[in-house]
Parts: structure tokens; sequence; C-alpha cells
């Protein structure tokens, strides 16, 4: 008898699942014994953390804040990496994004501007801005060749300095990291705003942002199962030069492809400022963008799906924040990417036990 | 035991091998004696390749035995092989395309182990070039050279290794009868000095000429095993398909009619940006097939680029009803009705990720009734699938089945199936029949004479010099981006058409190509 290890052809769907959730949880088996190490009971933290951000209505609402940011980016990471485009940047987008939305909010909206045509404004300057830094890394992969996976990501390091510059500078208020904060009609209606006439709702800062995020979804899914840009995006990703010899015009995809996906982080940013942070600050995003590469990987670029993850993430930062004000979510993250990725290698293998017979060959010289 | 008073050069005993849901190899017996040319033959997914590969250490058998030269072997790994004196030339190149011919050479080398000393290695390259009359430059890297050039890499590269036993997959595919018959030579001087050599072909010619005994392996298991001999041509492909094989399709007299497709005074380049096309003129008329014969690397490739819109002309004319499709978007010769055959299968002519009904919609997903509009039309694509998978018949489990999990003449028929079902106005196939089995060439042959004779231009570019005597109303000779001349399709003239092919009309002295 002997252990042998051969390459599938195929991997089933329920074993696709099965990876996924196995990877998740040796993840947090694995995270279990540093919070131990830490001197923390895991069992107790991880109840903890559940409790938190999954059990009653309050987490419910704060989960669905955390995760309305992650699943605007993650669908926007999803569609560069359908075409096997590697847009790793999300983060400067969507922090560029906010900076466009919190200076239309700060700068063009009075307090008559009504509340539609202001948040219809900061959206169109979300997208807009998040394309423009997903255009440049784009334009550069279509012309140049610039590896897209570089480009995208230190642009996210100029879009923190950019911010910086403004919220230290020209927009700051009195000097410190923070600019004043938006009129109320460039604010998102939440939940607690209704809480005169709906009592429930007192304490929810649920925002329209994650409509917006479901809607997009929703959007996206369609387009990719059913439009011909979805079907050109699948086949570019698949093969680029089938893709070539079916008439597509590469380069055109790419930028377009980096502008889309740009946007959608840039919206994610937008809808920061509009729901949750109502001013432009420093460090308002835990790494939304980077965690959005995570999610979007884990769903496996399929739209709906990224809905479910952003919501399960959104939890893990509202629960991890129970138990510790930062670091133990990211790093559990951090270990489930690895566990993920381990998880989907080992899906395409498989272990077969067979009956061989061999006479050992004596070892021969040359 | 007997003792046998000279050994096998290499015995296989019962060798079987299997892969999820495929019988591979079933009990499989081979024996090969020093100095003997044995030829493997079979249809595709016979199991010839995985045999091989066994052989050389590629994949480990789930029983049998291999013994070499009486001995027995048991292989871990390639490199266990080749200290073994087993090279194997892989019908898909195992070189590495960014390297340069010598540092393939050397790659998997136990020696030199640090330093790499250049200039003794191409000396020494050189040598066993010249030897064997395999003409290539060391220093060129591998994705500058053609296919041809390709191969001649792999052969350098097994010498080089010092094999005894060699393996030969599909070695002729690519060489103009020339180049096969200097191929012959050096395998018979090679036989005469003790090499054993496994020979892999479809061409029943071939293995009739060069082989002194043949394989014929069926589904995975040994058919026959008899003395070329004693045998024929047609009892081979019996044994080999299990039925009679057309070895010509039948076909009527050409009816040209008006010109559909002309081409004037092209230029073009090539991926490396040397000249590729030199002021190429050729016209093909509704209703006949026009061969281009010619050693791969002549400008065969860019020239089916350049009409299908995917390679810009430098200069020039490509005329499609007198529409310009050159220089400009390939959707404008899509739409203009040029089909494209293309000699990559998978690299080109399909997405091999993506079910068969995503493959057959390349072509026509803008126009109704597949799409309307932004969005496709799901319901006729499923049907339209269905309905092209049966006419061409296609063997897939499901139209959503990954297209990589096809075999290559199933894969082909798909592409036929798009790319025919469009009612094209020109059809250019590249090599449209290589590494299929005979079943499958014939079905690609007579889709194509069929389209003929529905009124189509077809421009057929091909090695095989049967196929195009075979399909060709004409047959124009490429060498070097230029029409060297054209010639009827009559079996008389292969020589001459020989002699075209490598650059000569009245002499055969001029050396064939090669990196100058």
């Amino acid at each position: 008898m002997r252990l042998k290890v051969e390459t599938r052809l195929e991997v089933p769907w329920w074993m696709r699942v099965l990876a996924l959730v196995g990877a998740v949880v040796v993840a947090l088996a694995l995270a279990g014994i540093m919070l131990w190490y830490g001197g923390l009971n895991p069992l107790v933290a991880y109840r903890r953390m559940f409790e938190v951000g999954f059990a009653d209505t309050y987490s419910l609402s704060d989960t669905l804040v955390k995760a309305t940011p992650l699943l605007l980016a993650g669908l926007g990471v999803a569609v560069a990496f359908r075409m096997r485009l590697w847009n790793i940047g999300a983060e400067g987008q969507l922090l560029i994004g906010a900076w466009a939305s919190a200076g239309v909010a700060l700068f063009w909206v009075t307090p008559d501007t009504p509340r539609w045509l202001a948040l219809l404004l900061m959206m169109v300057a979300g997208f807009v801005a998040g394309a423009v830094w997903g255009y440049i890394p784009g334009i550069l992969k279509a012309k140049l060749q610039v590896n897209e996976i570089i480009s995208s990501l230190m642009l996210v390091y100029v879009a923190i300095r950019f911010n910086n510059y403004f919220i230290y500078g020209p927009w700051s208020a009195g000097g410190f990291g923070l600019t004043r904060t938006f009129p109320r009609n460039a604010w998102f209606p939440r939940l607690l705003d209704y809480a005169d006439t709906v009592p429930v709702f007192r304490g929810m800062t649920v925002h329209m942002g994650i409509l917006l995020g479901l809607v997009t979804a929703v959007l996206l899914y369609v387009l990719f199962k059913r439009s011909k840009w979805g079907y050109e995006l699948k086949l570019i990703g698949d093969n680029p030069r089938a893709a070539q010899y079916a008439g597509i015009n590469i380069s055109r995809h790419i930028v377009l492809t980096m502008v889309i996906s740009g946007g959608l982080a840039g919206l994610a940013g937008m809808s920061e400022m509009a729901g949750v942070v109502h001013r432009l600050q420093e460090n308002f995003s835990p790494d939304y963008g980077f965690t959005a590469i995570i999610i979007a990987w884990l769903a496996r670029l399929h739209p709906l799906a990224i809905i479910l993850v952003a919501y399960l993430f959104g939890g893990l930062l509202v629960g991890g924040d129970a138990i510790q004000p930062s670091g133990i979510p990211l790093m559990i993250q951090g270990i489930i990417m690895f566990c993920v990725i381990s998880a989907d290698l080992l899906t395409r293998y498989r272990l077969r036990l067979i009956r061989i017979e061999v006479i050992e060959a004596e070892e021969v010289g040359s | 035991m007997t003792t046998v008073a000279t050994p096998y050069a290499v015995e296989m005993r019962g060798i079987t091998k299997r892969f999820p849901g495929v019988l591979a190899n079933h009990k499989v017996d081979l024996r090969l004696r020093p100095g003997e040319i044995h030829a493997l033959l079979g249809e595709n997914g016979a199991g010839k390749s995985t045999l091989m590969n066994v052989l050389s250490g590629l994949y480990h058998a789930e029983e049998g035995e291999i013994y070499i030269n009486g001995e027995l072997v048991r292989f871990g790994s390639p490199r266990d092989a080749i200290r073994h004196g087993i090279g194997m030339v892989h019908q898909h190149f195992m070189l590495v395309p960014t390297l340069t011919v010598a540092e393939n050479l050397i790659l998997g080398q136990p020696t030199p182990r640090i330093w790499l000393n250049y200039d003794a290695l191409e000396v020494r390259v050189g040598e066993i070039a010249h030897k064997f009359g395999l003409n290539v430059d060391p220093t060129a890297k591998i994705w500058q050279l053609s296919v041809g050039e390709q191969q001649r890499v792999e052969l350098l590269k097994m010498l080089y290794q010092g094999a005894q036993i060699l393996i030969m997959d599909e070695p002729t595919a690519v060489l103009t009868p020339q180049e096969v018959d200097d191929l012959f030579q050096t395998l018979r001087q090679m036989a005469a000095q003790g090499h054993a050599i496994i020979f892999i072909s479809h061409k029943l010619d071939e293995v009739l000429a060069i082989a002194d005994r043949v394989t014929v392996l069926r589904r995975g298991k040994v058919a026959a095993q008899v003395e070329t001999a004693e045998t024929s041509k047609a009892e081979l492909a019996r044994l080999m398909v299990g039925r009679e094989v057309l070895f010509r399709v039948e076909k009527t007299p050409a009816q040209p009619g008006p010109p559909v497709l002309i081409l004037k005074h092209l230029n073009a380049q090539n991926d490396r940006g040397l000249p590729a096309l030199q002021r190429l003129s050729l016209t093909v008329h509704a209703g006949e097939i026009v061969g281009i014969a010619g050693v791969a690397g002549n400008g065969q490739t860019e020239l089916a680029e350049v009409i299908t819109g995917l390679r810009p002309a430098e200069h020039g004319q490509v005329l499609v009803n007198r529409q310009e499709v050159a220089n400009r978007p390939a959707t404008v010769a899509i739409k203009q009705g040029v089909a494209h055959i293309p000699a990559d299968r998978t690299g080109v002519g399909s997405a091999p990720n993506l079910g068969s009904d995503d493959n057959l919609i390349m072509k026509s997903y803008r126009e109704a009734p597949v799409s309307r509009g932004w969005s496709l039309n799901l319901g006729v694509i499923q049907r339209l699938s269905q309905d092209l998978i049966q006419r061409f018949d296609v063997k897939t489990p499901d139209v959503k089945t990954p297209v990589r999990l096809l075999s290559g003449g199933n894969l082909q028929k798909l592409i036929l199936a798009r790319e025919l079902s469009r009612e094209p106005v020109v059809i250019v196939a590249v090599y449209p029949s290589r590494g299929l089995d005979a079943g499958a060439i014939e079905a690609v042959h007579r889709r194509l004479i069929a389209e003929r004779d529905r009124g189509s231009a077809v421009l057929l570019i091909s090695e095989d010099l049967d196929e195009l005597l075979s399909l060709a109303d004409r047959i124009a000779v490429m060498y070097e981006g230029r029409i060297v001349g054209e010639v009827p399709p009559d079996d008389e003239l292969v020589d001459e058409i020989g002699l075209m092919m490598a650059g000569t009309v009245s002499s055969a002295q001029q050396p064939v190509i090669g990196i100058q």
C-alpha cells in the first residue's frame, strides 16, 4: 500500500465550500493558540466576539456598518480580479474617493442644498476620484505594460500622504488631523435618525451605504452573468490571446476595468464619509481596501457571495474590537487568508491509497 | 528464467496507468531491441504518450515493470530515466521560452554546477548540431524560434544528454520532406551505432519507411506487434482505428468563382521585429482551396494573423470582398466573414477553463440573436451550443465542461463548429489537422471541402504535403515571407515542392533555415 498524490481534473463545488469552511476553522484554531499564549481563553474570547459581532440587533447594525465599505471595495476588487488584473490598491482608491466626496461636502454643499443632490454629487465625486486612481495603473499597464500590482499598491501610499496634506493643511479644523464636520444634508440617512417614529431604531448607526452596496452587488451579478461586458471580462481573464482572437480590444478593457474597480472602491470611501465619519480624518479606514482583497478572494469573486463574506468580516471587526481595540481582528484575518490560499491549493490534489508490488531496483551506477 | 543472449534495450511488462476516470494504459508490453527503430502507433488518446511518459520517468505506472538492458529499474523522476540513457522529445516542447538554446540544453544537467562556460558549451552544442545536421543558433532565445527550430533544440537537448534510448513523439510533424529525410538518415545512423529508437507517429507512410517493428496501441491496450516488412499501410490503419480509413477525401474538381480574398504586396514583421512577410501577393477565389506549403517559421502564422486582423501590416492590402481588413480591428475581419482556425488550439483558439458554450460564442456574441444590446441571450446560447456540439460531433459530457478536458480532436471540432457555422466567406485554416488522429483528420478534411463546395474561399496553411495534395486545388509555396511558386496538387511534384520549400527551385544544395 502506498499513498499517492494526484492532480484533480475538476474540483467539485462542495469541496470548495468544505475547503473554505475548513480553512476558517483551522485559522480560528491557530489564532486561538496565539490568544491563549497572550493570556486569553480562546473559547471565551471567541464567544464574546460572536456575541458582540452577530448575536443581537445592535450587533447586526454595527456589523452592517463595518460591512458596507468592505462590500463596496470587495466588489471593486472582484471586477478587476475577474479579468486577472491584480488591482491591490483599493485602499488608495477608497481614500481618494473619501477625499473627493469630503471636498464636495465641505465646499459645495450649503445648508440649503437638497440632501439628495448633495449625496448624489458626493457619490459622483467619490466614484470619479477612485476611478482616476484606478485609471493611472490601468493606462500604465495598457500602454507601457507596467505591472499593475506594484503601481496600484504604490498609489495607496500616495493617497495617504495626499489626504494627510489636506487634513493637516488647507482643510484642517484648527490644526488637528481632521476637517470640520459636514453639514447634516451631506450625511447618509441612518436608522437612528428615525428613532422618534420607530423606537427600535434607537442607537442603530447602519446607514444608506449598505443599500448602495447591495444594489451594486446585484447589478454586478447580473452584468457578470449575462452581459457582453461580463463575458469579455471572463474571456480575457481565462485566455487573453483567445480574447484578442475573438476581436476584443484588451488595452481598452484593462483601462475600463481599472476605472470601474477604482470607482467602486472610491464609492466605499464616500460611503464612509457620508455614513460614518462625516468628516475627513486620518486613519478613518482600518485597511478596508486591503481586507477587501481577502473578501473578494474568499467569495471567489462572486458578487453575491461577497455580500455574505463582507458581513462575516464586518462581524469579525466588531467582535474583535470588543476583546481588544485592534490587532486581534487583523491577525485573525491574516491567518484566515493564509489558510484559505493553502486550502485552495489542496483542493487541486487528492490522495489515493494504492496497492503496489514493487521490487525495488538495485541501485544502478552509470 | 531463460536468459536471452542480448537483453532487450527496453522491456516494459504489463504497464498499467490510470488517470482519474481514464485507464490510459492497460497491461501494455513493449520490447525494444538495441539498434532497432520501433514505431509506436495509435490514435490520439490511445495511450502512446502516457506509455512513453512512464518510460521517461514523468509518470509512475500503477502496475508493471521496466527493464533496461535486462535490468529491473524503477524511475522516481525523469532524472532517473535520463541517467539510464533515456531521452524523450515531447510533442509539446519542454523548453523554457525565455532562456537561450544553450541554457535550455544544460537545464537539469549535473554539470556544470556553478560556473557556466558558455563558450565551451556553444562549441560543444555546435559540434553535436553539425554532426546531426541540426542547425540552431545556441545563443538564440527559445521564444524567438519557430516551432520547427524549437523541435531541433529538443533533439539537440536529448543528444547533448547522451541518450542511448530515444523516444520521439511525432518528430516529423513540423519538417519538410527533405528535413524528414535528413532526420531519418540521422535516426538510421544512430540505430546503426546501437541506439534504440521509439518513434511515435500517426503517419503510416513514415512508420513503414523508418521502423523495423511496430507496436500498435488502441484504447490503452496493445492491438498488435508486427514486423514492418510483413505488414501494410491498410493493415496498420485497421489495427490502429479498428475500421477502414479513407486516406484521400473524395472531392469534385473545384469550381472557382470570383476572387474573394486578395492580398497585395503585403509586408509584416514577426514578434522579433524581423520581416516575416515580404511583398506577398496572393488571390483566393470563392469555391477553391489554396494550400500554402512551407517550413514552419517562413511567415505562415504571420500571414494568417495579418489576414485576420491580429497583426498589423506594414505595407500592402488585404481585401475581403473588396473591403480592407488589414490594420483594422479584428472585429472588421470577423464581420466580413473571415473564419480563422488557428495553429495553436489551446493557446489562441480556445479559453481552456470555460465551457463549450462560452467557447462557441467567441465570434458571435456581438450579434443577434446571441446578444441584444448589452445583454447575452443565455437561452439562445444554450440551444446554439447544444446544436453545434451535436452537428459537429463534439464529444463532451456537458456544454459547461471546461474545454481543457476535451481531447485534441474534440477541441478542434469545437473550433470548427464555431468558425464554420457562421458560413464564412473566407476560411484561414492553419495546420488544421496537426496532432489529430486519423478519424478527426478525416472529419476536418470533409468539413473544409464542404465549405469550399458551399462557395467559401479557403486558405489552407499546412506542413503536411499529403494533406495539401489531397485537399488543395492549387498549392502556393512560401519561403522567407514570399510566395516562391505555385503548383497544381500533383503527387508527381512532391520533390519540386520540397525544393521550393527549402528556398531553391533549381538545386537542392542551399542550406535549410537556421539563424544567421
